[in-house]
């Protein structure tokens, strides 16, 4: 008993993590169309730019976190000006040829400049205790995560189906023509649509860093965990992403306490037999 | 021209050539990483070798020293092959230097065996390896002469019960291996054996089984950087330290990554052959004049390897220029003052004799950072592994 109650907590915590560092992608690479294989440099960018602001400037964490969450999003909307436009009109092959170009780029530049150790994210005192359940402790920057995960999938929900801006996005997406003759500007709505994105990878790159710590080559270490996320979601589907994430963080915990010898095969085997009754993923529209 | 004086010519020039490359330079190639995700083991050599450069001058003997270094980029065999036959044909290299990976250096053994060229390695610690040329020198470790001594070490201290916990790749299962035998010949048991996927990011199911063991130590092996960050978190916040499992591991804590572990590492039990905190003269010396050099610079296994391995280059082309196996003979036992202490070279296994320092992380009242503070030591260990 206690040891299922051990999977589903730590499965959930883990899979909300994998939620968050991905929602992002989904964002970008669902609702846009752009395989943005770039979108953990953002997260990367986030991590690197909380760890400056913290442990070399002296920042609190309160302070630093939203401040390297808006450097990211400038840097995100600068790179969306200069650099991902031009990426939208390409073929699926150059998009994901210049956006992992766009990522070496990235790791590169933060390896000059931190050097390729852990770029540590130390939590504030407040996040550093354990809370006791009873059966078990669990840290308590994983409930952070699980509260912030919730709120994210809420947020996004609302925004993309409820709001004005969801639908410009959607008609956008759609036909970009039609919905630019209609008086939508939708260069700005790419924009915003981007920077968001990368917003939520800083966001899950800083809240995620206890469980994937960063450094110069976190882009490159997890983009097959994003990828997978995404596409067994269904690509643009929130709840997807949501649903995905939270059944991949039971099955990989699940798999780690009962055969970890196993353990890697069992997640990609899974993922392949789902991939394969499910093309689309989950939730996605095929 | 006829033969006679063809041949007498020819001879006039590889008499001139020998005599003036042996006084003239001695060419060292040294492979390592200086790209990539392990970029920073090639960067330390490199600041280890111009910091030994620096002090001691580009004269050893009546020869000048050059470097000439060459990026492998990872584990990679064929890479580190190609490159080792590039510095000895067209380079026309005397020593070979560096290797942090096993596979890489086992790549190139057949090549220096028929060139006669001395290798010396900074890193690669599986013992088999040196069996595999008699020109391989390793100024680092083997991962049974650390494991050993901290497995009987542990015995000692009424450590009855433990549980290992290793990353699922070559050393890791080595480490498990050397710790279990050692341990239970001491009459201590392994309770548990848990071999843990490489790309695991998510250690809390592992420390949850070692919790329902309940044994009196946890010993683990992981790669350094992010397994290391995790598992140290998860253990600590998991409440493992506080319910009295004790960590023992080896390079868990190395100095490149330990800042970054945070107060989750104070108390962590290590056995390794260098701390950045070793108490002697030699040392002080050594990180001061690194820092001098590279401000930026932390000094940690790989720096001492290569400074180590750096002053046996100096040894052998002082006594033997670029004659392989002259060289070899000449430093075969030779002992001196490293930063890690007193070493000496084991003239069968051609590894590094050494001490090995049982350590516990604490945070250093001076600095305020977090040191590998030396508690015990274990003279002079040799390669445990090389009879197995």
């Amino acid at each position: 008993m206690s040891l299922l109650l051990n999977i589903a907590v730590d499965g959930i915590a883990y899979g909300m993590i994998l939620f968050m560092i991905s929602v992002g992608l989904s964002v970008t690479m669902g609702l846009m169309r752009v395989i943005n294989l770039a979108h953990g440099a953002f997260a990367l960018v986030g991590g690197a730019v909380a760890h400056t602001l913290i442990l070399r400037w002296g920042l609190g964490y309160y302070v630093a976190v939203p401040l390297a969450i808006a450097v990211t999003i400038g840097s995100a909307f600068l790179s969306e000006r200069l650099l991902f436009r031009r990426i939208y009109r390409l073929g699926e092959l150059q998009q994901v040829l210049s956006t992992i170009g766009i990522t070496f780029m990235v790791i590169a530049a933060v390896n000059k400049l931190l050097g390729s150790s852990l770029l540590s994210i130390p939590l504030p005192a407040s996040l550093q205790h354990s809370l006791d359940l009873g059966f078990r402790v669990l840290p308590a920057h994983r409930l952070v995560v699980i509260l912030a995960g919730i709120a994210v999938t809420i947020g996004l929900v609302l925004t993309l189906d409820r709001s004005r801006f969801g639908t410009r996005l959607r008609a956008s997406v759609d036909n970009r023509n039609i919905a630019s003759s209609l008086g939508i500007n939708t260069d700005r709505i790419y924009a915003a649509t981007f920077c968001l994105g990368a917003g939520l990878a800083a966001l899950g790159g800083i809240l995620g860093s206890e469980l994937l710590p960063v450094d110069a080559y976190y882009p490159l270490r997890y983009m097959v965990l994003f990828l997978i996320v995404v596409s067994v979601g269904g690509m643009g589907s929130i709840t997807g992403s949501f649903a995905a994430a939270l059944a991949l963080g039971v099955l990989e915990t699940a798999s780690r306490y009962l055969i970890p010898d196993a353990g890697t095969i069992v997640f990609f085997a899974l993922v392949m037999a789902l991939l394969a009754f499910r093309p689309a993923g989950l939730l996605g529209k095929a | 021209m006829s033969m006679v004086k063809r041949a007498a010519f020819a001879a006039a020039i590889l008499a001139l050539c020998s005599s003036v490359s042996w006084a003239d330079t001695i060419k060292v190639g040294v492979i390592a990483e200086f790209s990539g995700p392990f970029a920073m083991y090639g960067r330390q050599y490199r600041e280890a070798i111009e910091t030994y450069v620096t002090k001691y001058g580009k004269q050893a003997g009546e020869h000048t020293i050059e470097f000439i270094y060459k990026d492998v980029g990872g584990s990679n065999p064929d890479v580190a092959k190609t490159l080792a036959q590039e510095l000895l044909i067209r380079e026309q290299v005397d020593y070979l230097a560096g290797f942090t990976f096993t596979p890489n250096a086992l790549a190139v053994a057949p090549l220096i065996d028929q060139s006669q060229t001395p290798t010396v390695i900074f890193n690669a610690a599986t013992s088999s390896i040196n069996k595999g040329s008699q020109y391989f020198l390793r100024t680092s470790y083997t991962l049974p002469q650390v494991t050993a001594p901290l497995a009987d070490w542990a015995f000692d201290q009424g450590i009855k019960t433990v549980v290992t916990a290793v990353s699922d790749y070559g050393p890791g299962i080595d480490a498990e291996k050397a710790f279990k035998a050692a341990f239970e010949k001491k009459g201590g048991k392994v309770v548990d054996a848990i071999r843990m996927p490489v790309a695991t990011t998510d250690f809390t199911p592992f420390i949850q089984r070692v919790r329902s063991h309940n044994p009196n130590a946890v010993f683990a092996f992981l790669p350094g950087g992010p397994p290391t960050f995790g598992f140290t978190k998860t253990y600590n916040e998991n409440g493992l330290a506080k319910s009295g499992i004790r960590f023992l591991g080896t390079a868990e804590t190395e100095e490149s990554n330990l800042q970054a572990l945070g107060d989750a590492a104070i108390g962590l039990t290590t056995a390794f052959h260098y701390s950045a905190a070793h108490d002697s003269d030699v040392a002080r010396e050594f990180n001061k004049a690194v820092k001098e050099k590279f401000p930026n610079a932390i000094t940690n296994w790989a720096s001492v390897g290569a400074y180590d391995g750096t002053h046996l280059i100096y040894e052998m082309v002082k006594a033997a220029g670029s004659d392989g196996p002259k060289a070899l003979e000449a430093v075969k036992a030779l002992k001196w003052e490293s930063p890690r202490g007193p070493v000496e070279m084991d003239p069968q296994t051609r590894t590094l004799k050494q001490n090995v320092y049982i350590r516990e992380v604490e945070r250093d009242a001076a600095s305020g950072l977090l040191v590998n503070r030396e508690k015990g030591v274990i003279a002079t260990v040799g390669d445990l592994g090389w009879s197995q």
